[in-house]
């Protein structure tokens, strides 16, 4: 078991023909997901990397029997293809694509759920199960099948958290991206984990801005018995400066590093200071619990 | 991106929200005239600077004659402002804005932003208006009247009633309020905005509503398609590194330490800052290369991180992923040829192929220093810069 994706999800590729959609695809095959097609406006019937193209997701989804969708297509067109996607019946859409409008995000998350579609991203580098499936943008190759969760608002950040747990190996890694309106929330991603039985331990990359950690904090005390240990980037950062990613901002002096590791640890999860020391709270973490 | 208040203000009056009758200047001559022409006894000059507390600071003053009106915009008018929201510099005063006065009855406060926890946007009014609205969310949160807009359908009139009712509106002010707050919704969505403030919103002694000051950020993400209001940019008060940075689609914000970063991620990047600072160092940047760390925008980074002459040394961490360490290893040595570095540089490279990458680094002849990983990476510049900043 893993969550999201395992070896048998058929996976589309939304704007296939593109530079990135090209090259992440192709990795994507050689990492030996199962990519079933792509789509690409007025490309329909060609076939690309050795898969069909389609002109809609409409006609890919009913050809190909795909469960996910990939999205690579320019921001300002996302909001039309993740719409697109959740209403041609996949049950998951991954979008890497950075620098989507918020009123485009506010408007395509509430169709999103409407339709009981899981979005993941945007502004993430997507979901990998090693050695089943790879969906987005990460390297494959520095992943191992094994038991730790991950969940994190960062792309290179969760690359350093993945190497620092290969020790244990991770069951799948959700990158659920650095916009202030994200698909998927630490909440969603802890719910699944601790549903899961190859996971065995949840680590968790949070960042400043927002109140998305200390929302999962509440959530873990209630909810969730696996060990988790959390890393928060950003106690150097500076008030209302946006630190990279669009969600990744002290507004008001409020969505600090500091009041999320006391949240954090008020819900007794392992808290780590230094990024080089993610696999130690991991180890510290699952020692407290067993 | 932030507005104006003056420009803030032409936007509101797009959308029907009633403002006072102004005028732009940019010398004392215009704003004595402006002064002149307008219709109250007294007006008042207030200075353009993209930021709060202007008024304690100085920068907004009542005047009786327009002649003194036009000397005192005479004396803002290239100047800085300093404000507490502002660095020990201030923010340069370009323009002013010379307005109508108005009998005021009560301040009211009126605001909205895109909420991250309710995925909505968030319309907020108080009857504690002319303050500071985080004190008042801190002290008095009961005085905080909140609803939320879904983006699909916007404002709908029982939440204008319901926020009309809640601040003491009556009469034909409920009317009034109703018409401003469907106007404001509007314009938020319509005009892809992150935030927006009126305070106050006062309610004259005659009755009426009007909006005192405004405050409105867009959405960067949204700009594209908002021509209007990209022309409205004033880089005067932007930071001059930061928009250099910007155009090579790096993103930069400057600190005050002496350990520049040049990172790709910026959750990576904030973690660099955070292990440099528990390392005994301090970080004089925040910068992510993004994806494509290629040799052209290493340079345009290191250009702009040695631009700081408070940098006394520079860690790259770079985590590959996809990206080939040893291209990325070339990049740098290109850049640091290039650049003429002539501080020590730490460098991490993980990832694809990242031996051969740190082999080169290591039988170069530069002085850059190749490290195992985060960790040790943050102790050798610490070293390399000679301890605590």
């Amino acid at each position: 078991m893993s969550v999201l994706i395992n070896k048998d999800t058929k996976v589309l590729c939304q704007g296939i023909t593109g530079g990135q959609g090209t090259f992440h695809t192709e990795q994507a095959i050689a990492y030996g997901t199962k990519m079933v097609g792509g789509v690409t406006p007025g490309k329909g019937g060609q076939e690309h990397l050795g898969i069909p193209v389609f002109n809609t997701m409409r006609d890919a989804v009913a050809e190909t029997g795909a469960d996910a969708s990939v999205i690579y297509v320019p921001a300002a067109f996302c909001k039309d293809s993740i719409i697109e996607a959740a209403e041609s019946g996949v049950n998951l859409i991954v979008c890497i694509t950075e620098g989507i409008p918020v009123m485009d995000m506010l408007e395509a998350k509430m169709i999103v759920d409407s339709l009981g579609v899981r979005l993941i991203g945007p502004n993430c580098p997507g979901v990998i199960t090693p050695g089943e499936c790879k969906i987005g943008i990460m390297p494959g190759h520095i992943h191992k099948p094994g038991k730790i969760g991950i969940v994190s608002r960062s792309g290179t950040l969760t690359y350093e958290a993945v190497k620092q747990t290969n020790e244990w190996g991770q069951s799948t890694c959700i990158g659920i991206g650095g916009d202030p309106i994200p698909g998927t929330s630490f909440i969603d991603a802890l719910q699944m984990f601790q549903d899961d039985p190859q996971t065995e331990a949840i680590l968790m990359c949070g960042e400043i801005g927002g109140t998305a950690e200390e929302e999962a904090a509440a959530f873990i005390k209630d909810n969730v018995t696996k060990p988790v240990a959390a890393y928060i980037a950003g106690v150097t950062a500076p008030k209302g400066k946006r630190m990279g990613h669009a969600g990744a901002i002290i507004a008001g002096g409020k969505g600090t590093a500091q009041e999320k590791f006391t949240a954090l640890e008020a819900a007794g999860v392992v808290t780590i200071k230094s990024p080089a020391e993610m696999g130690q709270g991991v180890a510290a973490a699952i020692a407290a619990r067993s | 991106m932030n507005l104006h208040e003056y420009q803030a203000k032409a936007v509101f009056s797009q959308y029907g929200l009633p403002v006072p009758v102004s005028k732009v200047a940019t010398s004392a001559a215009e704003a004595e005239a402006a002064a002149e022409s307008l219709s109250t006894d007294k007006v008042v000059v207030k200075a353009q600077v993209h930021a709060g507390g202007r008024g304690k600071a100085g920068g907004v003053k009542l005047f009786d004659s327009a002649k003194e009106a036009g000397e005192f915009a005479g004396s803002l008018l290239g100047t800085n402002l300093v404000t507490f929201q502002t660095d020990e510099k201030g923010q340069p005063i370009n323009t002013v804005l010379v307005e109508e006065t108005c009998n005021i009855d009560r301040e009211l406060y009126l605001g909205a932003v895109v909420d991250r926890a309710t995925q909505r946007i968030t319309i907020m009014a108080s009857t504690e208006g002319g303050m500071e609205i985080e004190k008042v969310a801190e002290e008095t949160p009961e005085k905080i009247l909140k609803t939320q807009i879904n983006p699909i359908c916007g404002v709908m009139p029982y939440q204008a009633r319901e926020l009309a009712f809640g601040l003491g509106l009556e009469g034909n002010q409920i009317k009034q309020f109703t018409k401003l707050l469907m106007g404001f919704g509007k314009m938020f969505v319509e005009k892809d905005l992150a935030l927006v403030e009126v305070n106050p919103l006062v309610v004259t002694k005659e009755g009426d509503l009007l909006c005192l000051d405004g405050k409105v950020n867009v959405d960067g993400s949204a700009i594209y398609r908002q021509p209007a209001l990209l022309e409205m940019r004033d880089e005067s008060q932007e930071d001059a590194r930061e928009n250099e940075a910007a155009e090579w689609e790096l993103n930069y914000v400057a600190l005050d330490g002496n350990i520049g970063c040049m990172v790709n991620g910026a959750g990576l990047a904030m973690a660099t800052m955070d292990i440099i600072k528990l390392s005994g160092g301090e970080p004089a940047n925040f910068l992510d290369v993004g994806g494509g760390a290629t040799a052209e925008r290493v340079t345009a980074a290191f250009k702009i991180i040695l631009s700081d002459e408070n940098v006394k040394g520079v860690l790259v961490n770079i985590f590959g992923g996809i990206v080939r360490c040893d291209l990325i290893a070339n990049g740098i040595m290109q850049a640091v040829k290039e650049v003429g570095v002539t501080v020590p540089v730490v460098v991490r490279l993980e990832g694809n192929n990242a031996e051969k990458g740190i082999s080169i680094l290591n039988e170069s002849d530069l002085d850059v220093i190749a490290a195992n990983d985060l960790g040790d990476a943050a102790k050798k510049i610490v070293e390399a810069v000679g301890g605590a900043a």
